[in-house]
């Protein structure tokens, strides 16, 4: 008998117990994963980065301006407004639902801030609150009709759609339009102030640390529990490569003006809603109604309670995403929130990944995929292309994002990954 | 299995009795007047026909659907079972027929569907750990409990079906078809599991077409036929009893398939009588 036998055998983990399961371990392994999963119709961030590359590429050889930190700064402060819309609309469409209403409720919330601030003397910190409680009630509308009543979402919020422009145009009155002023602290949130360096590159640092800290304590944990775990390593590289990455960004933008406060909000956001979908119950809760409605009530859920807090959640986003292009632009006007606002939010969430067909997709869909918008109309703009072309080569992206989105889903339902 | 349930309740004290419990949807009316009792630490097996009214009166009992008329008691009070959760939090556990998984999200994640551990801040570590000592509990064969359960196959779903029901230590469970998908072992060992948790002092309630199976665990055999009781029998009872309840004739599709079968074998051995064998 040989040494090695006489040592025992460490008792597989507990989730490790199945030998037909092939365990991708270390850097080859997870190159494995990685494109296992991307051969079953799991493209995750992948069509995101492509896109961006692409982007990159074929508009800074146009332009080269494009690429220049001050550009990029204001493409910041131009994804932060239709952004925070589209973070909405991700909540509707993990239900399986939509709104389609979001760019009606912006141009009415801006209108709103405007007449109240402006034309009836409400202090902005008055206006701002009033007008999103609006969109609430909006989105809570919504949900009334489509859990009391079983109208569909496509179809009520189509209506309202039109309902709430006439209300924008109704508010605004003869005048059409109201420009606020200039050195107001909405305005200024809006067009100019940015973080000072020392800060950006401080809170840069923070996922990275935030990541390896949890990561540690999960791995920790897991060990504890004879469970497998990622090993050390990749943790740590992960981290890096996530700190030297924002730090590059950082520093690149601070070339120019720096980092958009109105971006720094957007991104808060984004990680606050990422919290609520991955790691809490509600989020669970919204992936189960969006994967299978009937399946989710048996569990002993709320249903009607997720869709009302999916609408309410994306009409409250729409209006906070209203008020903040009115601060961009510095004017309520009749234009606020028409044309392709609504589509260029519900193709952002796409684009990022969020399932138009429900149960699937993240809150980091919408900042991925409006970067990814609003470099192409950055990048038209910037070409001076007339607008019918625009239109049209946007138009194009936005079918492509859906092919990608409905092929994607038909090789998962082959790869049995639903 | 650690159940909190363990010896609070008597063996044989009814647990869930139910009175005149019609359903009707629309025109058709799917049940009426079912009398049912389901005592602690017994199987009642639910046997019927297709379209019997099986599998309304679990949905009935797990508070999917609502009954028409009648009462349901639950540990000798009156409820009113209006929402899967009310059912729930009794302690009526069901495994439905659809088994009612999300196919997007992970083992983990539909075993603790809407019973999270920490609501705020999802404490996966010890859901994992919990999910995997179930699933082992039932000798499940689960690759993963990370893969979404559209991966899985047909008795895999059907394995965390049931120990999603075991998940909230229930008083009493109802299965609609556990066996239908399943193995050879894993059938077994649902079958084995049934009697497990009967034995502790647990009701069941199990639905099935395969008469074996019935056979070979429930203590009772309630007989549903187009929405009425049709008679109860105990598992002493015969094929032909059986059948003749659940067809409501002894004259039937079955009886006659069986004469049909046993007038060919005769047949077959007559002609065999007269042939050679070769050598």
């Amino acid at each position: 008998m040989s040494l090695e036998n006489t040592t025992p055998k460490p008792a597989p983990a507990l989730d490790r117990a199945d030998v037909r399961v092939r365990h991708d371990d270390g850097v080859g392994g997870s190159l494995r994963a990685f494109l296992d999963q991307i051969r079953s119709g799991d493209l995750g961030m992948l069509p995101v980065a492509v896109g961006l590359v692409v982007i990159s590429i074929v508009f800074s050889s146009l332009n080269p301006i494009f690429l220049a930190p001050n550009n990029l700064v204001n493409l910041l402060f131009d994804c932060a407004t239709v952004g925070v819309i589209s973070l909405g609309i991700v909540c509707v469409l993990m239900v399986g639902e939509i709104d389609l209403s979001v760019g009606s409720i912006s141009g009415f919330a801006s209108a709103m801030v405007g007449t109240l601030w402006i034309n009836h003397g409400w202090a902005v910190y008055e206006a701002i609150p009033a007008a999103m409680a609006v969109g609430a009630v909006i989105g809570g509308l919504y949900a009334l009709l489509y859990t009391r009543l079983g109208m569909p979402s496509f179809i009520s919020t189509l209506a309202g759609l039109l309902a709430i422009l006439g209300m924008q145009l109704y508010v605004l009155g003869a005048t059409g339009s109201i420009n606020l002023p200039y050195e107001s602290a909405l305005v200024r949130f809006g067009q100019i102030l940015v973080m000072p360096h020392w800060l950006s590159h401080s809170l840069a640092i923070l996922p990275g640390l935030v990541a390896l800290a949890s990561g540690v304590r999960v791995i920790r944990q897991r060990h504890r529990a004879n469970l497998s775990a990622q090993s050390f390593g990749r943790l740590v590289l992960k981290a890096s490569v996530l700190t030297a990455v924002l730090e590059f960004a950082v520093y690149y933008l601070n070339l120019g003006r720096g980092v958009p406060w109105m971006f720094a909000l957007f991104v808060a956001l984004v990680m606050v809603l990422d919290y609520l979908l991955t790691r809490t119950k509600w989020g669970r809760s919204l992936f189960a109604v969006g994967g299978n409605r009937e399946a989710a009530r048996r569990a002993g859920i709320k249903v009607k309670r997720i869709y009302t807090s999916a609408f309410v959640l994306c009409s409250t986003l729409a209006a906070l995403g209203g008020i903040l292009s009115a601060a961009r632009l510095a004017s309520s006007s009749q234009q606020a929130g028409t044309g392709d606002v609504n589509l260029n939010a519900i193709a952002a969430a796409v684009i990022g990944g969020t399932s138009l067909f429900g149960g699937r997709g993240s809150a980091y869909s919408a900042l991925l995929g409006i970067i990814v918008i609003q470099a192409i109309s950055n990048g038209l703009t910037l070409l001076n292309l007339s607008s019918s072309l625009r239109y049209m080569i946007t138009g194009g992206v936005l079918a492509l994002a859906v092919i990608v989105d409905s092929l994607a889903r038909r090789s998962r339902i082959s790869h049995g990954r639903a | 299995m650690t159940g909190k349930t363990i010896g609070t309740l008597p063996r044989g004290e009814p647990i869930l009795s139910l009175r005149g419990i019609s359903k009707s949807f629309g025109a058709v009316s799917a049940l009426s007047d079912i009398e049912l009792d389901v005592h602690a630490g017994e199987v009642v097996a639910l046997v019927g026909d297709n379209g019997a009214g099986k599998s309304t009166l679990v949905k009935v009992l797990a508070g999917v659907h609502r009954p028409t008329s009648g009462t349901i008691s639950f540990c000798g009070r009156e409820v009113l079972l209006d929402d899967p959760g009310t059912a729930m939090s009794l302690g009526i556990a069901t495994v439905y027929q659809d088994l009612a998984l999300c196919e997007n999200l992970n083992v983990v994640a539909n075993l603790f569907l809407g019973h999270e551990m920490k609501p705020w801040r999802l404490d996966e570590v010890s859901m994992e750990v919990r999910a995997w000592t179930l699933l082992n509990e039932l000798a499940a064969r689960i690759p993963s409990v990370r893969e979404p359960v559209a991966s899985l196959s047909g008795g895999q779903r059907q394995t965390v079906a049931i120990a999603r029901s075991l998940l909230l230590d229930p008083k009493i469970i109802m299965l609609d078809e556990p066996t239908a998908a399943l193995g050879v072992a894993q059938t077994a060992e649902v079958l084995n599991l049934i009697e497990r948790v009967r034995d502790r002092g647990l009701g069941v309630v199990m639905i099935s077409h395969n008469m074996e199976d019935v056979k070979a665990v429930a203590d009772r055999i309630v007989v549903l036929r187009l929405g009425r009781n049709n008679g109860v029998f105990t598992r002493d009872a015969s094929q032909q009893e059986l059948v003749a309840a659940i067809t409501g004739a002894s004259e039937n599709a079955v009886s006659r398939r069986i004469g049909r079968k046993e007038a060919g074998a005769f047949k077959a051995a007559e002609a065999g009588e007269g042939r050679e064998i070769a050598p």
